[in-house]
């Protein structure tokens, strides 16, 4: 291996992900404008215009849902496919987020979480992107600049390696639009990791046509689905290995689905996804100093969901606050809802607590964190929640 | 299949056959036999995409496949959006698209699929200008739902949630012109045809491979199990609606129109010969059937005039 | 009379057919419709007079299925396998060399 050497760039979390796809060397892009993803779009243009790439077709599609229907086609077709949208236009895509989960074509595509309207709203909510939570499509929640990158990279490989989409997610401004150093890898290096793609089928075998995708009766649709549910699980082991690889040539490991700090001597974690896991970490250092005994656990692959990561974390503390930056109606929290289905089954059973915090991009502060803590405290202490799901920042 | 080579040289359309025997369309389903002869004019080194529609069944449930051609089924919104995404695939991967010895990438969807859900994205392929063809096949209602009316559905015509009653029949709307919302985008090729003139059609798909961008072409293919129409009469309904003038054949090229068929020169038939032989119309009052005729007078002079003026 | 075309095929699919699930619902055999007998929808059925016949394809070109052939002679063959006795056929012929009867079965 040539001695990595990382280019520094001072970008935005959009940018990240345009360089990331520029260095995956995607064929086909194809997509639609809608703030806060445009930028991603706008930088992958020009890296066409100014005749930065080469054999990158762009498709400026009239709607998200063709320019999932386009990476459809080009993925099928046997070339690397890659596009970015978010909330209303993630929403649109949703019948053919099925589809190419169901043609089992490995798309990478960037979400940048924004709050679903009504009220209109371009902020930061995950809302969007776990409402796609039954497509078929692997998430990661993205913590940082950083991360944006180096996931599109992983990405692409994990999800060629078990023929399923995946789906980066970065929080809208707070990572699209804020600018941060990037560690970016050279060209020959994200070669090295990432091959071109070895197609699970392609249309252009003319000797040997097929056709993809076609009516199954009763007697066959369940096991296409079964090969799919098995896909997801052989993606639990791929991701670790892909991210232990990662690790081993650039320096930062992905081998966690879930990253977590102080688990061994904490009272209770916080866990949470995505770029309010930054403030998290650091309140949980400064809080420390105070003598909380806490720690954090990020959460960085929603889909497949890490498991047997989040009931090992669960054997070892008495609490878990889980911070949703979303909401299911008539629910609750979804990563609390499904953190506590994972440990249903568990031998040990922490205390839980669901915060909803940072709807649609309001502000959510080491401050707030501080507060959850003395809050959590007293729910350790009385061995239960006095509510299970709290709407915390609510303007009583 | 099965053509002496003697024979091959004398027949009027290819003798090659990449459609298979054994599909499940309906007894004298003209969207099979058009399927056909797409098969016959482009061979092997095609990739159809199809979406929902009669054809998706046609073409074969898993694990078996009418055609020898690769094909991707999509989702009914979505065929030009994913002939673009194919194109763009192609391009990215170093293949020669189109032209005589290209990869000829297709959409083959019914009227449902083109003139109402699928509109979008038909109009997006077409202004991007990628090279590939898109046929709709005509058959003037969702037939594989169970024969409900779409944009493409004429006056007078009995389906099932337009149906006739004792008092009324609710299908009202004249048929959507979509050819016309296609040229609007000033393709450079589009054009009628129909199945009961398969040299015709076979020679326009051949001009569409030949042409660079978009290709459109509306396929007349008459549905007996929709129509309700005797299932030996499709081809004889077919060639009257063009001799009606009720779908006249004709081309759009380089922003010239040309007249095809019926003879510009004397009148069409009246517009009874076509409803003749089908169940669909068998509301209509004499009343309806000058309503129809009208139309059909209209949109006939319209492009007499157009063929004129732009000829 | 001029073995059905499709026999082969029928031949090559049940050699290459399996219940092989590929991951993305694949049909990997291209004309493997052959396989089903489409011939047994049928309740009129296209009876030939070859002394009729002057031999202009319209049968052949206008089957949808299809399930017309040609011989050496350049006579239609109808293969029973596969018509669904649509009746184009009888239809289209321009000197009334094909009709449809009732099948007795």
């Amino acid at each position: 291996m040539t001695e990595y050497k990382p280019i520094r760039k001072v970008v935005s979390g959009n940018y990240a992900a345009a360089y990331a796809a520029k260095h995956a060397r995607v064929q086909v892009v194809a997509a639609y404008p809608i703030t806060p993803q445009t930028s991603i779009i706008e930088k992958i243009a020009e890296f066409i215009a100014n005749g930065e790439v080469e054999n990158l077709q762009y498709v400026p599609v009239e709607s998200e849902h063709s320019a999932m229907a386009a990476c459809i086609g080009a993925s099928a077709t046997g070339a690397r496919a890659f596009t970015a949208t978010s909330a209303q236009g993630l929403a649109l895509m949703h019948e053919m987020l099925h589809w190419a989960a169901g043609a089992r074509l490995p798309i990478v595509m960037v979400d940048v979480n924004r709050a679903m309207a009504p009220p209109w709203s371009v902020w930061d909510d995950q809302t969007d992107s776990l409402a796609q939570r039954d497509t078929g499509w692997m998430q990661f929640y993205a913590e940082n600049n950083q991360e944006v990158y180096d996931g599109v990279i992983m990405a692409f490989k994990v999800a060629e390696t078990v023929n399923v989409p995946a789906m980066i997610v970065e929080s809208a401004f707070i990572l699209s639009h804020t600018y941060d150093v990037v560690e970016m890898i050279p060209q020959e290096l994200v070669d090295e990791f990432l091959p071109p793609r070895k197609p699970l089928y392609t249309l252009t075998d003319f000797d040997n046509p097929i056709s993809v995708g076609a009516l199954a009766t009763p007697n066959d649709y369940y096991e296409f689905r079964y090969k799919l549910a098995k896909a997801h699980e052989e993606a639990v082991k791929v991701i670790k290995d892909v991210g232990n690889e990662f690790g081993e040539m650039f320096g930062r490991d992905y081998s966690e689905m879930i990253e977590k700090e102080h688990i061994d001597d904490a009272d209770f974690v916080f866990m949470g996804m995505g770029s309010l896991m930054g403030t998290v970490k650091e309140a949980v250092e400064l809080l420390r100093k105070e003598g909380y005994k806490i720690g954090y656990a990020k959460v960085r692959w929603f889909r497949p969901f890490p498991k047997e990561e989040l009931r090992e974390i669960a054997s070892k503390v008495n609490g878990i606050a889980v911070l949703d930056r979303n909401f299911s109606f008539g629910q609750e929290g979804i990563l609390f809802n499904e953190a506590k289905g994972v440990l249903y089954s568990a031998k040990s059973k922490p205390v839980m607590k669901n915060y909803i915090v940072g709807l649609g991009g309001r502000d959510f502060t080491v401050d707030d964190v501080r507060k959850i803590a003395e809050d959590m405290k007293k729910v350790i202490e009385k061995g239960e929640p006095d509510v299970e799901v709290d709407w915390y920042h609510l303007k009583r | 299949m099965g053509i002496p080579e003697n024979v091959k040289k004398r027949l009027s359309i290819p003798a090659d056959e990449y459609f298979y025997a054994g599909h499940t369309a309906c007894q004298g389903c003209g969207a099979s036999l058009g399927l056909r002869y797409v098969l016959k004019a482009y061979g092997k080194k095609t990739i159809f995409t199809i979406p929902a529609c009669c054809s998706t069944i046609i073409a074969g449930a898993w694990p078996y496949n009418t055609l020898e051609a690769n094909l991707f089924h999509t989702a009914f919104e979505t065929t030009g959006a994913v002939m673009g995404g194919i194109e763009a695939a192609l391009k990215a991967m170093g293949y020669k698209v189109k032209g005589e010895d290209g990869v000829m990438v297709v959409g083959w969807a019914g009227d449902g699929g083109t003139a109402d859900i699928g509109l979008q994205a038909l109009s997006g392929f077409l202004e991007r200008g990628h090279d590939a063809v898109y046929i709709m096949y005509d058959n003037e209602a969702y037939m594989n739902t169970g024969i409900q009316r779409s944009g493409s559905t004429p006056y007078g015509a009995w389906t099932t949630n337009t149906p006739g009653g004792k008092k009324h029949f609710l299908e009202k709307r004249h048929k959507k012109k979509v050819i016309d919302i296609v040229i609007a985008h000033e393709v450079p090729y589009a054009a009628t045809a129909s199945i009961a003139f398969p040299e015709d059609f076979i020679r326009k798909l051949k001009k569409a491979r030949k042409i660079p961008g978009p290709s459109f072409i509306q396929l007349f293919s008459p549905c007996p199990t929709g129509w309700r129409s005797p299932t030996d009469k499709s081809i004889e309904i077919a060639r009257l609606a063009v001799q009606t003038a009720y779908f006249p054949l004709f081309e759009y090229e380089n922003g010239k129109y040309k007249i095809n068929m019926p003879s510009t020169k004397k009148e069409p038939k009246p517009i009874e010969e076509f409803l003749k032989y089908q169940g669909r119309f068998k509301y209509m009052m004499k009343e309806d059937i000058e309503i129809l005729q009208q139309w059909v007078n209209h949109e006939w002079e319209k492009l007499k005039k157009l063929a004129e003026v732009f000829g | 009379m001029a073995e059905s075309p499709f026999k082969a095929d029928i031949e090559r699919v049940q050699k290459e057919y399996s219940e092989k699930m590929t991951p993305g619902a694949i049909a990997r055999i291209p004309g493997s419709s052959v396989i089903n007998k489409t011939g047994s929808w049928r309740v009129f059925m296209p009876e030939f007079n070859r002394d009729k016949c002057v031999r202009c394809y319209l049968c052949y070109i206008y089957c949808p299925e299809p399930a017309i052939y040609l011989d050496e002679e350049n006579y239609p063959v109808f293969d029973y396998d596969y018509c669904k006795g649509c009746g184009i056929c009888a239809n289209e012929c321009p000197v009334d060399a094909i009709v449809m009867v009732r099948e007795t079965k």
